[in-house]
């Protein structure tokens, strides 16, 4: 095992050599996405089930969603991802200070989406959609919800790797966390870019 | 000999009481033997090596064997067949069982926490007991009040889901007459096991005068009570001998005092029969919970609730 | 827990290096972690025993035996949550799984020991909830089927949560498993001389990963239908409850292949040992546990037939499901011809294992008459059921996870149980379990009714039989536990390998292992199954496309 490449790693992967800990930390980031897509896969599935049974209602629930919110989150989603591409770019160059940088952009990213979000749930529970009068807000609250604690659970997550750029660590030969955090917040942009068309635009 | 293990051992199916029991129960018998033979002749094999392989040295030479192609294609091939057979001959059957003829005659079910009622036809309502015509075509079309229960004829070899958000149904032929069993086997809470019904099975003119027949029999209040306790299904949560059910015993209610949850009391009378029946949750007894029983307001004449009353009065 | 090292020259093993509670709440050493898992399934085990003696007891005799409905439907609730949920499941991959896995491919560790610990920590967390929803009711059974458990109950919405946690440390146990077995195998490890228990574990844990998230949606669904309303579930609102069913199926069939694999993994591992030969069609037991672990997503609606799915998607469902016997007769008859010109120890670990295999024909073959559409119109929701999945999950599983606990239990501990009682307690369990659930598929085909508090008087008969030899079954497992406990605490100290086996978790420098397994990674030669191979034999030969490049002994 060669000693130089280890004292770049955080302790625990000492049992490992470096390629071995960095394969088997993506692997393992691809399989923990696996079970993200099947854990909102059941809320989708759901969803077709009931848009076949009763177009109506959805279409008249989406009124009620502001479609002009939605873009708005959508493209902060979409830039939150670019930000994200740049960092792990910056990690793969050692560049630890533009990793804080661009780790920075997208928390602000998330940031926003999550304070449009409050704005968004807060008309509708001034409107009595809260607690949900039918499946379609059913769906609506659960979807957004649980989409919306991945986000928190993102900035978390996202500073925490943050911390570790402000401390040196990355370097062109060890930039797993942001790498690996970075194709965990993709996916969190792609299930928004499902839900928006599903939820806000079927009218 | 042969037969009475097949009775007791093998298949202790009930009564083939409809068309296609026995096609049912040959196929189980089919399935079982066949099943029996193999767990045994292979336990038989497995301890047979056991026994004349046993390590009789620590130096004991074992031959080196790690597969067989042969042997294990023809074990993947005869199995597969024997189950291609067992499925088409189950779907066959089961094919029959899900489409009902187009001139069966149709009996409304509703499964409810905890009793089963039953409109015929002509719109005669039922509860605990639902009557059909012998040799002829029943379709049962079921709906749930509540939760999920399930409708179970164990003699008709039929099962079904009873849903609250969408109809579903059985059918069948019955070749038997008499009285079977009807099971709830979805659970559904604190009476599942006590939700039983029965099955009679009569001549068709004999069913036919049943479901013509509207106003209640002229029996004696107190008989005409006892046989609408039976048929409304009161015995599935109310003993009548002080035995402990879900529901307090009507045994002795009558004239003695009665104590609520409230605190209150009073004696039993014919009002707090009356209103018991139509509006349980008004007075609940001390130790039981509220909104166990349903209210059987709109499904009982004047004349059954006065035979009802007289008969619990008569529980002394 | 166990010896420490005094400074006598007793060898530093994984168990005295280091000593204290909390050396073993924070330890991210797999072996540790199997032994804590160990100990709370075992515990878990116990008292969903003891659930089960009580609906035993109350079912003795038609009527009132010694409790009311209310409790009755509360205790077989708690019986099928707690042995599922807190027991089986995480069952023996989380116990004999982490403690094995990085042994038997090499490894120091598994990928990643910290989240390892993680999982252990969310599973005690589940428990905490469950235990604490015990004191709330919960009487909806383990399945939850909606409408009857959406009323808005703190019992159900406790428990429920408490699954879902649970649901966590499962698909993190799979994941850590599925990269340690791609990533961490040792040199020469290829994966055709994978140890067939390794191969289980694979596929065990791949529908771990796929399939548990579902569970959690579900879960996470039907809280929110209590707490808040969702709708999706609850026909007041235009919901379905049998779409309830299949998002539960969905995860609930895959879920007892979970619990089965592994177990079919362990009696592969023992077969060959103690029988000193080779496992008979090791490539096949590999498609096989493979196949089934795919074809388990396909048949979950065989538990639906009559919850009012469409015809043809009965008929569907029905077809596939006999696809599942196949590779599994096929298992059969390959631990069968194992034993063949062997040389045979009847050890208790070996009876576990024999008496699986007959346990699992009477499992597998009464699953035919369920997966059949006619006769299962009769048996859904009868005791012929409750019959089936006992002797799977009981006969199968369990008796799986105590065949490998008595098997590897030297490895683990140092010691060994005594003989003599663990085949007393064996033969004790093995009647009593028989005696218990053959009666109970009679009376399925009598048509009694699952779930029942009480019964009509004709069925009592069998119910006293079964209840009477339940008490047996329960003895048995007493004698097994002590057994096992006194063993490791004061079973007399054992030489290394005692069993004779090839597999690699046995050759660890240390015996137990060290904290690290192994000082240097091995490089690995042969499969493990290499019992008395003649000189000069090619393995690959005999098998078509073979990885290239395998030196042999």
């Amino acid at each position: 095992m060669s000693s130089s490449a280890q004292t770049q790693q955080p302790g625990h992967f000492h049992h490992f050599e470096p390629e071995q800990a960095y394969a088997a930390s993506k692997f393992g980031m691809w399989l923990f996405l696996a079970t993200e897509l099947l854990l909102f896969g059941g809320l989708f599935c759901a969803y077709a089930v009931f848009y076949n049974r009763n177009h109506e209602l959805f279409a008249e629930g989406s009124k009620w969603l502001d479609w002009r919110f939605g873009a708005f989150n959508t493209v902060v989603l979409l830039f939150s991802s670019f930000t994200m591409v740049r960092a792990v770019d910056s990690a793969q160059r050692g560049d630890n200070k533009k990793v804080v940088g661009w780790l920075n952009l997208t928390i602000i990213c998330a940031a926003i989406f999550m304070v449009v979000k409050f704005f968004e749930y807060k008309a509708k529970i001034e409107h009595g959609l809260f607690p949900p009068p039918n499946i379609y807000f059913g769906l609506y609250f659960t979807m957004t919800a649980l989409h919306g604690f991945h986000v928190l659970v993102g900035i978390g997550l996202l500073q925490w790797v943050k911390s570790l750029a402000k401390k040196g660590m990355y370097s062109t030969t060890y930039y797993t966390p942001v790498e690996v955090s970075g194709l965990y917040w993709h996916l969190v942009d792609l299930i928004w870019i499902y839900l928006f068309p599903l939820l806000y635009l079927i009218h | 000999m042969l037969q009475w293990i097949h009775d007791n051992l093998i298949s202790r199916m009930p009564v083939q009481a409809s068309e296609w029991a026995a096609r049912v129960d040959w196929l189980n018998d089919f399935i079982t033997y066949i099943s029996a033979f193999c767990t045994i002749a292979i336990t038989a094999v497995m301890i047979y090596f056991m026994w004349r392989y046993r390590r009789k040295s620590e130096t004991q030479q074992t031959e080196y064997i790690t597969h067989n192609a042969l042997l294990e294609t023809v074990w993947t091939v005869i199995p597969t067949i024997v189950c291609i057979f067992v499925f088409w001959y189950g779907f066959e059957v089961y094919h029959e069982q899900r489409t009902p003829p187009a001139n069966a005659e149709e009996i409304l079910v509703e499964g409810y926490q905890w009793g089963w009622n039953f409109e015929y036809s002509t719109g005669k309502k039922g509860s605990g007991e639902l009557v059909v015509p012998l040799g002829k075509a029943t379709r049962l079309v079921m709906r749930s009040k509540d939760v999920t229960h399930s409708f179970f004829i164990p003699s008709m070899r039929v099962k079904e889901d009873v849903l609250a958000s969408a109809y579903s149904y059985l059918w069948f032929t019955p070749i038997k007459t008499g009285e079977f069993p009807i099971f709830c086997t979805e659970y559904c809470g604190l009476s599942h096991s006590g939700m039983l019904a029965k099955l009679k099975v009569v001549e068709p003119e004999v069913f036919q005068d049943f479901i013509n027949e509207r106003s209640a029999e002229d029996l004696p209040p107190a008989e005409l009570g006892k046989k609408l306790f039976t048929q409304k299904g009161c015995i599935g949560c109310h003993s009548v001998d002080g035995s402990a059910k879900v529901c307090p015993s009507l045994y002795q209610i009558f004239g003695h005092e009665v104590e609520f949850a409230d605190g209150t009391k009073l004696v039993g009378d014919e009002n707090y029969l009356e209103e018991s029946i139509l509006n349980p949750n008004a007075k609940i007894v001390k130790g039981y919970p509220p909104n166990l029983m349903q209210s059987y307001k709109g499904q009982l004449e004047d004349k059954e609730l006065a035979g009802l009353i007289a008969y619990i009065k008569s529980l002394k | 827990m166990g010896a420490y090292a005094q400074g006598s020259g007793e060898q530093l093993n994984y168990i005295n290096c280091e000593k204290g509670f909390w050396s073993w709440w924070m330890t991210i050493d797999h072996k540790r972690l199997g032994l804590m898992y160990l100990v709370s399934i075992l515990t878990f085990f116990v008292i969903g025993g003891v659930a089960a003696l009580l609906v035993r007891a109350e079912l003795y005799s038609h009527g009132k035996t010694l409790y009311n409905a209310d409790t009755y439907n509360i205790i077989f609730s708690l019986h099928g949550i707690i042995m599922i949920f807190l027991f089986i499941v995480p069952g023996i991959p989380a116990t004999l799984g982490n403690f094995l896995l990085p042994l038997m491919v090499g490894a120091k560790d598994v990928a990643f020991p910290k989240l390892n610990r993680l999982s252990f920590w969310i599973y005690v967390l589940g428990a905490a909830v469950a235990f604490c929803a015990l004191f709330l009711r919960v009487d909806t059974g383990w399945t939850f089927y909606t409408p009857y458990s959406i009323q808005n109950r703190w019992g159900v919405i406790t428990m429920t949560l408490a699954a879902f946690i649970l649901g966590f440390s499962s698909i993190l146990t799979g994941l850590n498993f599925l990269v340690t077995i791609h990533k961490m195998r040792a040199p020469g490890m290829t994966w055709n001389r994978l140890p067939l228990f390794v191969w289980a574990l694979y596929s065990a844990s791949i529908l771990q990963v796929v399939a548990t998230p579902v569970i959690g949606i579900t879960l996470l669904l039907l809280i929110l239908e209590n707490v808040m309303g969702v709708g999706v579930f609850n026909p007041a609102m235009g919901g379905d409850p049998v779409l309830f069913q299949h998002f539960f199926w969905f995860y609930s069939h895959p879920v007892v292949y979970i619990m089965i694999l592994p177990a079919f993994g362990v009696i592969n591992e023992i077969i060959p040992v103690f029988a000193r030969k080779p496992i008979f069609g090791y490539r096949a037991m590999v498609i096989a546990s493979v196949g089934i672990a795919a074809v388990s997503f396909m048949v979950w609606g065989h538990h639906m037939f009559v919850a009012g799915m469409s015809n043809n998607t009965r008929y569907i469902f029905s077809f596939i499901t006999f696809f599942v016997a196949v590779p599994t007769a096929v298992k059969v008859f390959n631990w069968v011809g194992t034993l063949y010109k062997g040389s045979i120890s009847w050890d208790s670990p070996m009876l576990y294992a024999l008496s699986f295999v007959f346990l699992f024909l009477i499992a597998g073959t009464t699953g035919i008459h369920l997966a059949t559409l006619a006769t299962d119109a009769h048996y859904h929701d009868t005791y012929f059921v409750v019959a089936h999945f006992h002797y799977t999950i009981q006969g199968g599983a369990v008796i799986g996870l105590y065949a490998g606990l008595h098997y590897w239990f030297p490895l683990m501990f140092g010691r060994m149980y005594n003989e003599k009682l663990a085949k007393i307690a064996w033969l004790i369990l093995f009647i009593g379990f028989n005696g218990t659930f053959l009666p109970q598929f009679l009376l399925g085909m009598e048509g009694m009714p699952r779930r029942y508090y009480d019964y009509p008087v004709e069925f009592e008969p069998l119910h006293k039989i079964s209840s009477i030899f339940a008490f047996f079954n329960g003895l048995g497992y007493v004698l097994v536990l002590v057994n096992l406990i006194h063993g490791a605490f004061k079973g007399k100290k054992c030489e290394r390998n005692p069993w004779g086996s090839l597999s690699l978790e046995w050759q660890t420098p240390q015996f137990p292992p060290a904290h690290d397994n192994w000082e240097t990674i091995p490089v690995v030669t042969d499969w493990g199954y290499s019992y008395n191979k003649p000189a000069g034999y090619d393995d690959h030969a005999q098998h078509s496309a073979s990885k290239g490049g395998s030196t042999h002994v």
